[in-house]
């Protein structure tokens, strides 16, 4: 079991980790979740005593990692895919490896079979591909059948048949009751791995909890409903019917509805009541991406922005604003996650100069007071018929985000 | 000792929600030993041999010393070595191989620095001195082996080729020789954990042994400063090595040259302790 205490770690003027405190059980594989340079690899660091916390504590079975009597038997790790010298081959870095606590020579061929590395037992690191590079990593991390896993991305660069495999891995050394600890940016991957999840964002701690509470935490189930198509009035009626009953709609852009707060049946029943047809009834279940990055937007250190190429352009008349070509789905609210159901789904500050997004349904009528950023005047040439999408096919994209900058952001994470 | 109990646990436990009960934990069926120095020697032993810069870095201080060593003992005739011992052709070879001891020195624990293996390294061995002096061993037992081997073969084929011209011991220049430039190396392989980077750690360990056989012609020209290059000049490392092959032997074998390194070596070594205890990997 791994015990953090208020673990903090300040790099002169930056705190990289600040008050951390979780446990990680046995028998259940945690998945370690945070954007780029949250502290996820800092506290993996602290953890293995490589750093040295500059507050509290963590400890491994009760022990600090430097005082184990014998750390490879205990605790398995894999960092760093690259912490390698590139010019011994494969065999004789496990070996060295596991001289250094005792582990018989035949060890090494045992986890070189493992993780399939045996045909290139003898080859240079130097020449190992990512993929080849994690085998290696989990090979050291096997080495001693530690009790306790800790690996940091472990599926970077592994094929289709190599995240299989360590998904597979990390559940059955799981399952024979051994505490695994595996940090990863694949949402899809440890929603499919992970029983539990720590989130970690600027260094804090936001979440420590199941699989399925997160996700229920922090994104909305909500049901699409549609109307025919041909009879806008119904569309209206059946709004003013769920809105009367307590449930919360927001027309989506092809003409279907978003309900929240209503269970199926009672659509179905209201629907019934108010005499409308339905073409489609659908529940929509978050993932954990979208529970993710609703509970992460805050906290992403670095976003990509729109590659605007104008240092490639010939300079604009001044005053002029260059037309701009969003690509569909980049930086639309909605893309990614619909808003929080209730108060204290946002539980940090959302970042400076954007209130947080309101509350599902929020009277945030399009284009109140804040402008489209896609509607801005831009004064198209001509020539430009490229596919800007016009302002009006955008019913949804203010309410959820009122104030959204016009430079299109996203969470670098939303690849 | 594999499942450690829990100790911790009373404390007031900080993580929430947890929605089960701990699940039992995994015990290895294979006996858990405690580790001791003798397993980190293994490991840097395989790590030494298993590199291609420790074969190309003696291999070519080999070539050096036997290659200049055996010119020098086909340059001279018997009369030469009335005065100084049979090992002296030696010495010139050692002074360009003495680089060769101090790359090795630097690379064998900055080359895991660089490459980020020592991330590994301390996590497989948390006791960092344990590493450091394994390192520190296996390297001086290597350096001074090979370096003694290339010095007496010198001797002996110097003393074959011109036999008979003096009795003079040379078994001791041997072993002082091998000494000091093993030394170097270990000094090199203190300055390469401290500075964590080859070229930082190979340019400053150059420095040291060059600028002191270069800077006291210029403070020579000072008169305060003559002392401080007379010093200099005494115990700069060609001038050390000169002195233990007793090309000039009015002033000892090099023994006080040999005790001054001792001595920085073993600052150096301590520094490199304190700072590796210290310091994030």
């Amino acid at each position: 079991m791994i015990e953090a205490v208020g673990l903090t770690k300040r790099y002169g003027d930056k705190t990289a980790v600040y008050n951390l405190s979780f446990q990680v059980r046995p028998g259940s594989v945690t998945g370690f979740l945070g954007p780029n340079g949250s502290g996820k690899s800092t506290t993996m660091r602290m953890i293995l005593g490589l750093d040295n916390p500059s507050a509290g504590q963590v400890t491994i079975g009760g022990y600090s990692y430097r005082k184990l009597p014998n750390a490879p038997r205990q605790v398995g790790a894999l960092l760093d895919a690259k912490a390698v010298h590139g010019g011994r081959h494969a065999r004789n870095h496990l070996l060295c490896l596991a001289q250094l606590s005792g582990i018989p020579a035949r060890r090494v061929d045992e986890v070189l079979g493992v993780v399939g590395l045996q045909d290139v037992a003898k080859k240079r690191s130097k020449g190992f591909s990512l993929g080849m590079g994690q085998r290696l990593g989990i090979a050291a991390a096997l080495l001693g059948d530690p009790q306790v896993l800790l690996f940091d991305e472990p599926v970077n660069g592994l094929d289709p048949e190599g995240i299989l495999w360590v998904r597979n891995l990390m559940k059955s050394l799981a399952a024979e009751g051994r505490t695994v600890f595996v940090s990863s940016h694949l949402m899809s991957e440890m929603a499919v791995t992970a029983d539990h999840l720590i989130v970690i964002g600027r260094g804090q701690l936001l979440a420590d909890m199941s699989v399925r509470d997160f996700i229920s935490h922090n994104s909305a189930d909500f049901a699409r409903v549609r109307t025919p198509g041909t009879d806008p009035a119904q569309r209206e009626k059946l709004t003013a019917a769920l809105t009367e009953a307590g449930g919360q709609v927001l027309p989506e852009q092809d003409g279907a509805l978003r309900v929240t707060g209503l269970p199926l049946p009672r659509i179905s029943d209201l629907a019934h009541d108010a005499d409308v047809r339905l073409w489609e009834l659908s529940p929509h279940q978050a993932s954990l991406e979208e529970a993710y990055m609703r509970m992460t937007q805050g906290a992403v250190d670095y976003r990509s922005t729109t590659d605007q190429r104008a240092g490639l352009q010939q300079q604009l008349p001044p005053g002029a604003v260059p037309p701009q070509m969003p690509v569909p789905g980049q930086g639309q609210p909605g893309w990614y996650a619909p808003p929080p159901p209730q108060q204290g789904g946002q539980p940090f500050a959302m970042p400076q100069g954007q209130p947080p997004a309101g509350p599902y349904g929020a009277p945030g009528v399009p284009g109140a007071g804040e402008p489209n950023p896609y509607a801005q005047p831009a004064q198209p040439a001509p020539a430009q018929s490229a596919p800007a999408q016009p302002a009006p096919v955008q019913p949804s994209a203010a309410p959820a985000q009122p104030s959204a900058a016009p430079d299109l952001t996203k969470p670098e994470d939303a690849r | 000792m594999s499942t450690p109990q829990p100790q911790t646990h009373q404390q007031a436990a900080p993580a929430p929600n947890w929605q089960s009960a701990p699940g039992t934990s995994y015990t290895s069926p294979i006996p858990v030993t405690r580790t001791h120095l003798g397993h980190a020697l293994t490991s840097e032993w395989t790590k030494i041999k298993s590199v291609r810069s420790t074969m190309w870095t003696l291999g070519v201080f080999l070539l050096l010393v036997v290659g200049i060593g055996l010119l020098v003992a086909a340059q001279t005739n018997d009369n030469d070595y009335a005065d100084v011992p049979y090992t002296i052709p030696a010495f010139f070879g050692l002074i360009l191989g003495q680089i060769c001891l101090i790359t090795l020195g630097v690379l064998v624990v900055s080359s895991e620095y660089g490459t980020g293996m020592i991330r590994t390294t301390f996590t497989a061995s948390p006791q960092r001195h344990r590493v450091l002096t394994a390192k520190l061993l296996i390297f001086f037992v290597v350096a001074f082996v090979v370096s003694a081997l290339a010095i007496g073969f010198v001797g002996l084929v110097t003393s074959g080729m011109h036999g008979g011209a003096s009795d003079n011991e040379w078994g001791g220049t041997v072993l002082k020789g091998a000494l000091y430039v093993s030394l170097l190396g270990v000094l090199a392989l203190a300055v390469g954990s401290m500075l964590r980077h080859s070229a930082g750690a190979i340019t400053a360990m150059l420095g040291l042994v060059l600028v002191p056989a270069i800077l006291p012609a210029f403070l020579m020209m000072s008169e305060s400063l003559r002392t401080v290059g007379d010093k200099m000049m005494d115990y700069n490392a060609p001038n050390a090595l000169a002195k233990i092959f007793e090309i000039d032997s009015e002033n000892g074998g090099g023994t006080s040259q040999l005790v001054l390194l001792i001595g920085v070596t073993a600052a150096a070594i301590a520094g490199a302790y304190v700072l590796l205890e210290r310091r994030d990997v």
